[in-house]
């Protein structure tokens, strides 16, 4: 009674894991059909993988997502980070207000942040294109970092800060010493997350973008409508497997990988 | 006197944020508003908002609320099962299923959607599948169906975290003490597991919930462009007709859906301890 119990419950998770990754399987299938046409087999083929690499505008925009990735989450980091350290000593009122302003991007629907910053943009007359998206990505990356980072302060000593001034250190030097390596594991996540989450994005980039700068997001929804080229579904499968890889490392590396891991899934 | 300009200098860390959040949270949003609210001649004006009564818009948003409500759901339906049948097994093995269950998300979601219209169309894999094991064909691709199953492809992740962090918080206590006072499988599940797990359903549901609504890229690739949401409308007002006044004032109608939605989700998790961060 008790195995068949747990003979369903293996069933039941393999059924909804079938389905989480039955069309990954035939996004990979497809990298190795000989045949353009995705409902017919041709044969197996390494040809599009080399074809990729030829590929200017496919190569193109993946790099502009990993830059756009990169420096979105870099800026974010910053500015968050001294957002973080300003709000956690701002009297309870007006902290409230501000974590309220910043729960907007998170909370509000991305079609709609995605059209007003896009009006933003245009009323004030900037060419969209790799800047407007730039600016847009690092406003919905900061409120990832500063939510990573907050909690790490409510875990602070009240006055450690002050504590290590009064020993002889100076402000910048209690700052780095003190404070910094306390909030480290937050501003990484946070960093992380906005990572993701820039690569991610589809519908405010799509919003903010002009004509002659793509993501991978944007340029793989202009080519639905023509048909996707196979060279695509061949990028696709190597930084799955790539990222998988990584992550199965990470995991492996004893328990802060595994933290990481979970902060990067998540 | 030092103290003060202690508090001062950290007050000055946060400017750039302050400024950057006026100027691309905030005035973006009420600019959202001011479109909105005025007419093509810039005179205020409550037609664009009233233009969802149009019989095109208000089809297309009553059919988003009833596929959104509808994947939603599905999720709770799926998750939930499958959260419970997990949280009774051993945690290690649980990390490591939870962990192959965000890997999909590295695949980029558009062309994990897309990838679905091969998998439903009409000579599709689940068609010939289910041909072979003698069940008949399933006319999915480009109906609001196709739809509903990519929107709880894409969400159910978003359903499952929030209710396993849930479950997996009850103390296993309170269960052996439900079933020591003779309470049976669904009373336990019912009485004691479904309320204390409540905050995670909630968290989840506005989770799925919004971004199902307001999708309209999943109908764009498994509607075959026959299924408009009031996504794909306020979509193609922007980019398409250039209308922004009335892009806006339907905007500002799905912002009224997502401040109920948060409004609800408040009231309901009181404690404050859903969610995944």
């Amino acid at each position: 009674m008790k195995k068949t119990k747990r003979n369903l419950g293996n069933l039941y998770i393999a059924l909804i894991f079938i389905f989480m990754y039955a069309p990954i399987v035939m996004l990979i299938i497809q990298s190795f059909n000989a045949s353009k046409s995705r409902g017919r087999w041709g044969g197996f083929t390494t040809f599009w993988y080399q074809e990729l690499f030829q590929n200017e505008s496919i190569m193109e925009a993946f790099t502009n997502t990993i830059i756009l990735a990169i420096l979105s989450a870099a800026i974010a980091v910053v500015i968050g980070t001294a957002a973080a350290i300003a709000l956690a000593r701002m009297k309870k009122r007006p902290r409230q207000t501000w974590l309220g302003i910043t729960n907007i991007p998170m909370l509000n629907a991305d079609i709609v942040t995605g059209v007003a910053l896009m009006l933003l943009f245009t009323t004030v007359n900037v060419q969209l294109g790799f800047g407007t998206v730039l600016l847009s990505h690092v406003t919905f990356n900061i409120p990832y970092v500063i939510l990573n980072i907050m909690p790490r302060f409510r875990e602070l000593p009240p006055h450690i800060y002050e504590a290590a001034q009064d020993l002889g250190a100076g402000p910048i030097e209690a700052f780095f010493k003190v404070i910094f390596p306390e909030i480290l594991p937050g501003v990484i996540s946070g960093g992380l997350m906005a990572f993701t989450m820039s690569i991610d994005d589809f519908i405010i980039t799509y919003f903010t973008t002009g004509s002659g700068y793509n993501t991978l997001s944007t340029k793989i929804y202009a080519e639905v409508k023509l048909g996707i080229k196979p060279e695509i579904y061949a990028l696709s499968s190597i930084i799955f497997v790539t990222v998988l890889i990584l992550l199965i490392l990470l995991s492996r590396s004893g328990s802060k990988g595994r933290k990481m891991v979970k902060e990067v899934a998540l | 006197m030092k103290n003060n300009r202690r508090a001062n200098s950290f007050a000055l860390f946060g400017m750039p944020y302050y400024f950057w959040a006026i100027a691309f949270i905030i005035i973006p949003l009420l600019l959202v508003l001011y479109y909105g609210l005025t007419s093509e001649a810039g005179t205020i004006s409550l037609e664009n908002v009233f233009a969802i009564a149009r019989p095109a818009h208000a089809k297309a948003l009553f059919l988003s609320v009833l596929l959104s409500v509808g994947c939603t759901v599905v999720c709770l339906l799926l998750a939930y099962p499958l959260c419970l049948i997990m949280v009774n097994r051993q945690k290690a093995q649980n990390s490591f299923l939870l962990f192959m269950l965000i890997i999909p998300m590295w695949m980029n979601f558009m062309l994990r959607t897309y990838a679905w219209q091969s998998l439903l169309e009409k000579h599709g894999v689940l068609n010939t599948f289910l041909n072979t094991i003698g069940l008949p064909s399933l006319h999915l691709i480009n109906t609001p169906g196709a739809i509903i199953f990519g929107m709880v492809y894409d969400f159910l992740p978003f359903m499952i975290l929030p209710i396993y962090n849930a479950l997996q918080k009850i103390d296993p206590n309170l269960i052996h003490a439900a079933h020591d006072l003779g309470a049976g499988f669904w009373q336990t599940l019912w009485k004691v597991i479904l309320p204390l797990s409540m905050p995670g359903i909630i968290s989840g549901i506005t989770m799925v919930f919004v971004p199902g609504l307001t999708t309209f890229v999943i109908s764009a690739l498994l509607g075959g462009g026959k299924v408009l949401l009031i996504g794909n409308v306020i979509e193609q007002e922007f980019t398409q007709a250039y209308d922004w006044h009335l892009g806006s004032g339907l905007s500002l109608v799905l912002l009224l859906f997502i401040v109920i939605n948060m409004i609800l989700s408040s009231v309901f998790d009181r404690e404050g301890n859903g969610g995944l961060l």
